[in-house]
């Protein structure tokens, strides 16, 4: 607790301020504690996910050796024993729609979980943030630097520091662009300049908006630019656990009050009306958005929690009871119980387990052999030589397993009727490979005066774990 | 903390002007990111003037430079030109990717025998997109897009009536060479008797039994005889030569009379009797030199699969 009382103030004179605000940098300052280990652990694990899983090895019979890629080219996603074909694009609405119900689902029970701990643009700010420290020094150091003239050591400093921005900025843009190619094959193309242009134009990109959100725009994404922080408040209730300052307990009845000489135990503070908060301003320096949680709930607090690791520290170390500020709902503000299992918690709750259960059985029942039917409408029948009737289709086979599917064809239902695919021998399709056949039914002429017959084509694979295939058809006389 | 201070801003200034007395301007320039963007979009501009064409110099204008286009001309000689969209859809036609994907089925389409190309479902479906659009850039004026003519003037390629033969050679040759299909008119050769007369062996040969015996038989005489003479292109049975693109009679399909939408034998034997009075003259273009080898590869083996083929 050095220095936290003598903190140079965190503001840049502002000298040309026009209509619009001015953008004043906010330099956090590192604190430790129970949230930011679970924050470490959930950036490490969420890091270890993004950047190592392009280099996943899976083998496959056909297609990439690579676990997770989004083949765009071939228009399949490779998600590692699944293989996602563009007819199964409902899936992603079916995730959105799951992560839209957890996001909702979490939020009404304790907040911004998602804003605090998993948001990309916290994850990758705190790297940044870290990066800054590591070289220009904690938040007092680094207002100091912003201040003094430009000299040699601030131009070292601050160059190092968009160094290593820029280069972590960029490896992120690399690692993005390889989840749609096989990953080896990518960097050593990208190195040598062989690269196809998109390569080239996404990493840059990403390169561009990393460097400009982590290392500029930062909180200004979530107060300005970030629709969710503008509609959270529609999902709290007064049971949903929140980041608060418990305002009972640190202005007392006389309002918070630094550590003097004469107020420094907490019975004599207490005597006197004095809260516990002692004023230290840490949970302030600390916040990533530079607010004051103090004033309580407001639109830009992400719910990083950051604040209740340095209250907690400063407790701690006065040796008072930790809590001042901490997560708690507006219940528990005024003594109640808050509720888990509310309304709105089954209510989302049962929504996410009906879409999670629907998108699972909807991939594990995905069609191995697809099949689609269009009748020929030009001519819709013709006459033959005896005198039989003729009307023409095209089937559409699409192999969607992993082997080589060989299939025979054929028609049920219609009365003195026979199929014929021509001089075509055998029917077997690769595996991922589309197919389209004419096909022929011929009917000899009926004494009926019904002009459109129902019948189906049958698709019957070889292979026995794959089930026959009925396609409805229907058969058009003059 | 990240609040703007409201007091500040009474800070902007004014551009000094002062119009009517009073009138005075505030001095707020737009935002930086602005400016830059907009320097970016004139720097883009003097590329883009220096790589393509852009300025008119006199009759002429410049052309752009280190922006060649290289491509084939019908004549088969390799033609550079400065950067235009014209010469690039030429370009991209001959050598772009999708066209040298194109171009690697088409060498396999010529490298196989046709007969090996009609078993294989793969070649075939290829064969079936391809020839789609180039039956109805070709052929489809006349024979309609879904190759089923127009009956009395271009022929169903649909059903299996193959005038001038259906076998792989026969109808490749038909392409090849075009046709010229004629039967003479008979109106002045015959007596109305005699025409009645044959019009009714002519019904009766594909199963049509409410004809006068005695008719049909004076026709079958007129027909296989020398006085009508029809059999030289029909045969004796009726069935046709293909030598002659002539018509099978017998079978129940009707290429120039419409005798399959006539629901009455009266009906039948006038839209007969019309065709042999009047006779037949029908042509069909050669579409050797206009198609390349493997186009007419292609659609032998499409018509060949859509009408069954003999």
């Amino acid at each position: 607790m050095k220095s936290i009382e003598s903190d140079p103030v965190d503001h840049f004179a502002a000298s040309d301020s026009g209509a619009h605000e001015v953008h004043i940098s906010i330099h956090p300052r590192s604190v430790k504690g129970r949230f930011r280990q679970l924050k470490n652990t959930i950036l490490i694990f969420a890091y270890l996910v993004y950047f190592l899983l392009p280099w996943v090895p899976w083998e496959r019979t056909i297609g990439p050796d690579q676990a997770v890629l989004w083949d765009l080219v071939g228009r399949k996603f490779y998600l590692f024993a699944l293989i996602i074909h563009p007819k199964e694009i409902f899936w992603l609405a079916g995730i959105l729609m799951i992560a839209a119900l957890l996001l909702f689902f979490v939020t009404g029970i304790a907040g911004r979980i998602f804003c605090g701990y998993f948001c990309f643009q916290t994850l990758w700010t705190d790297v940044f943030v870290w990066i800054e420290r590591l070289v220009q020094g904690e938040r007092p150091a680094r207002i100091r630097l912003d201040k003094q003239p430009w000299n040699v050591e601030k131009i070292r400093k601050k160059s190092l520091t968009h160094f290593f921005w820029l280069l972590f900025a960029f490896i992120t843009g690399l690692t993005f662009t390889l989840y749609w190619g096989y990953a080896p094959e990518l960097v050593r193309a990208f190195f040598l300049g062989s690269a196809a242009a998109p390569m080239y134009i996404t990493t840059l990109i990403i390169t561009a908006t990393t460097y400009t959100m982590a290392g500029f725009a930062r909180e200004q994404t979530c107060t300005h630019m970030c629709p969710y922080s503008r509609f959270q408040s529609a999902m709290f209730d007064r049971d949903t656990k929140l980041v608060a300052y418990d305002q009972n307990r640190g202005e007392g009845k006389q309002g918070r009050g630094k550590v003097t000489r004469e107020f420094k135990t907490r019975e004599k503070r207490q005597a006197a009306g004095i809260g516990d908060c002692i004023d230290c301003g840490y949970c302030v320096q600390v916040c990533p958005t530079g607010i004051d949680i103090r004033d309580g709930l407001q639109a830009s607090c992400i719910h990083c929690a950051l604040c209740i690791d340095a209250c907690n520290n400063i407790m701690d170390k006065m040796e008072w009871t930790r809590g001042l500020i901490r997560y708690s709902s507006e219940q528990e503000e005024v003594g109640k119980k808050a509720r888990i299992l509310k309304p709105k918690t089954f209510g989302y709750g049962l929504a996410l387990l009906l879409s999670l259960t629907i998108l699972i059985w909807s991939v594990e029942h995905k069609a191995e052999l697809d099949t689609a039917i269009s009748q020929i409408r030009q001519p819709l029948y013709v006459r033959l030589s005896d005198g039989s009737i003729q009307n023409s289709y095209e089937i559409k086979l699409t192999n969607y397993t992993q082997t080589e599917q060989p299939l025979t064809l054929g028609i049920d239902g219609l009365e003195n009727a026979a199929m014929d695919i021509g001089k075509i021998q055998s029917i077997s399709l690769r595996p991922e490979q589309q197919l389209r056949l004419l096909i022929k039914v011929k009917q000899k002429t009926m004494q009926h005066n019904q002009k459109v017959s129902d019948f189906e084509f049958i698709v019957q694979p070889k292979d026995k774990d794959l089930d026959e295939k009925r396609i409805k058809a229907r058969f058009y006389t003059p | 903390m990240n609040k703007a201070d409201p007091s500040k801003k009474s800070a902007v200034q004014t551009t000094g002007h002062a119009w009517d007395g009073d009138i005075q301007e505030y001095n707020n320039p737009v935002p930086r990111w602005w400016i830059w963007t907009f320097y970016a979009t004139v720097v883009f501009c003097i590329v883009y003037w220096i790589l393509f064409p852009a300025w008119p110099v006199g009759k002429s204008y410049t052309k752009g430079l280190f922006n060649t286009i290289t491509f084939e001309n019908n004549k088969g000689e390799k033609v550079t030109t400065h950067w235009n969209t014209r010469s690039r859809l030429i370009n991209d036609m001959q050598s772009g990717k999708e066209a040298l994907k194109q171009k690697e089925y088409l060498d396999q389409i010529a490298a196989t025998p046709i007969e090996e190309i009609i078993t294989d479902p793969e070649k075939m479906a290829f064969v079936r997109s391809m020839s789609k659009v180039l039956f109805a850039d070709n052929c489809a004026a006349c024979h309609g897009s879904g190759a089923s003519g127009v009956i009395g003037l271009y022929p169903n390629l649909v059903d299996d009536a193959w005038l001038w033969g259906g076998k792989i050679d026969e109808i490749s040759a038909s392409i090849r060479k075009g046709h010229k299909g004629y039967m003479p008119a008979f109106a002045e050769t015959f007596t109305d008797t005699q025409l009645n007369a044959v019009t009714e062996y002519v019904v009766s040969l594909s199963g049509d039994t409410e004809g006068d015996a005695a008719k049909v038989a004076d026709g079958k005489q007129l027909f296989q005889g020398q006085a009508g003479g029809c059999h030289y292109c029909h045969t004796q049975d009726g069935t046709g030569l293909k030598s002659q693109g002539a018509a099978n009679l017998t079978d129940q399909i009707w290429t120039v009379a419409n005798v399959s939408d006539a629901h009455s034998h009266e009906a039948r034997l006038n839209v007969v009797k019309k065709v042999i009075n009047k006779g037949v003259q029908r042509e069909m273009p050669a579409w050797e030199g206009r198609l390349s080898d493997t186009e007419i590869k292609l659609l032998t083996a499409y018509i060949y699969q859509l009408g069954g083929g003999q």
